[in-house]
């Protein structure tokens, strides 16, 4: 490795060594318990509305918990977490802009 | 420099600090990861807009395929598990240790491709298929999947695409950290895969063409080992593993949208 690769390696280690092993065990248990807990209301016969804002909810909290952990955003400085973060919902969020007119069609031609 | 390497801190502050607090590699990653989580977006919001505007959308997936999808979902969760402890082992200066985790991931993920890939060779046998899929010969397709297909065109369209990305993203994140784990020793190992993954498969199968896809990987890997042999660091570790989590946390959405949403109840 050279001189360059080394300082990374040093620097990559110093950002890591702080957290221990067992919260990544955590993290995982809780994942896997949250996909259980989806399985299990899928075939529970629900309001597909209610059904979807549940599954959607613990989706996020599971992106979350990946994006924090596993993904070390937790860790990084703010400014960092702020402009990544919030640039990803603002422009996901701007594709709603289509979802009026997938309700349109279902009233199309019958006024 | 030659205290610069005594000292590799020393070397790390003659340069000016990141404005994001962190090297430009992994920087580079994140921006592409959000460009990739724009094109997830978009087939997601293509698919959701489908259900919404189609008011007999299907329920085609029995419980055997939400046992499948669930058996999917637990390897690629455990394969984020694996993944981060390849990074800590990475961080840790264990070179051996990485490379195993780095195994077992790869192993979680080829797990993943091959049950997804007998889901949609079912399937597409039982008549959820495309009009570019060749039919499946001496084969009855079931009246309530070709009825699927020819009444919402919309769904397999939307669940192939939907899912074939996804798949094709999984197979690039396992032939990734391939090339991390093996570097050039990995290049001979995935053309094996490549002839095996094609003669192994029907002509009929989209995997007989899709194998393809492990062929062109072999060649970019192996351009890229050329012009750059290098010994991967624990940057290179940590970066290909954003990657990973990536991959695991799209499917976090896809799971519960395509699958749960769409469960058969008898």
């Amino acid at each position: 490795m050279d001189a360059i690769q080394v300082a990374l390696a040093s620097r990559v280690a110093a950002q890591h060594r702080h957290h221990g092993k067992g919260q990544f065990f955590w993290v995982w248990a809780a994942l896997l318990l949250m996909t259980a807990i989806e399985v299990y209301l899928a075939y529970q016969n629900m309001q597909p509305i209610r059904m979807l804002s549940i599954l959607m909810g613990l989706s996020l909290i599971k992106a979350g918990l990946i994006i924090a952990y596993f993904m070390h955003m937790k860790f990084e400085v703010s400014r960092m977490k702020w402009l990544t973060m919030s640039s990803l919902v603002a422009c996901l969020a701007l594709m709603c802009i289509f979802f009026p007119d997938a309700f349109r069609i279902l009233t199309l031609g019958t006024k | 420099m030659s205290e610069a390497v005594a000292h590799p801190q020393a070397l790390a502050e003659t340069y000016e600090p990141s404005l994001f607090g962190t090297y430009s590699k992994k920087i580079g990653m994140w921006l592409f990861l959000l460009s990739d989580s724009l094109t997830f977006g978009a087939l997601l919001y293509a698919y959701t807009y489908g259900r919404i505007s189609t008011p007999n959308w299907p329920t085609p997936f029995h419980s055997e395929s939400i046992r499948n999808a669930t058996l999917m979902t637990a390897f690629l969760l455990t394969s984020s598990l694996t993944m981060v402890l390849a990074v800590r082992a990475s961080v840790f200066g264990n070179a051996k240790t990485q490379r195993w985790w780095l195994f077992a991931t790869m192993a979680c993920g080829t797990a993943f491709v091959v049950l997804h890939g007998r889901e949609w060779s079912n399937l597409i046998a039982e008549g959820l298929t495309l009009p570019v899929f060749p039919t499946v010969p001496h084969h009855t397709a079931s009246a309530e999947f070709s009825n699927v297909a020819q009444t919402v065109p919309q769904f397999p369209a939307t669940f192939f695409g939907l899912t074939g990305m996804h798949m094709l993203h999984v197979t690039l994140g396992v032939i990734y950290l391939g090339i991390i784990a093996l570097r050039r020793t990995f290049i001979p190992i995935l053309l094996g895969l490549w002839l095996i993954a094609w003669l192994a498969t029907p002509a009929y199968s989209p995997f007989h063409y899709g194998a393809h896809v492990l062929l062109a990987a072999a060649v970019v890997c192996g351009v890229i080992v050329w012009l750059k042999p290098k010994v991967y660091d624990s940057s290179d570790v940590e970066v290909a593993g954003l990657y990973w989590h990536f991959v695991d946390l799209v499917w976090m959405f896809i799971f519960p949208l395509v699958y749960l949403m769409s469960t058969r109840i008898i």
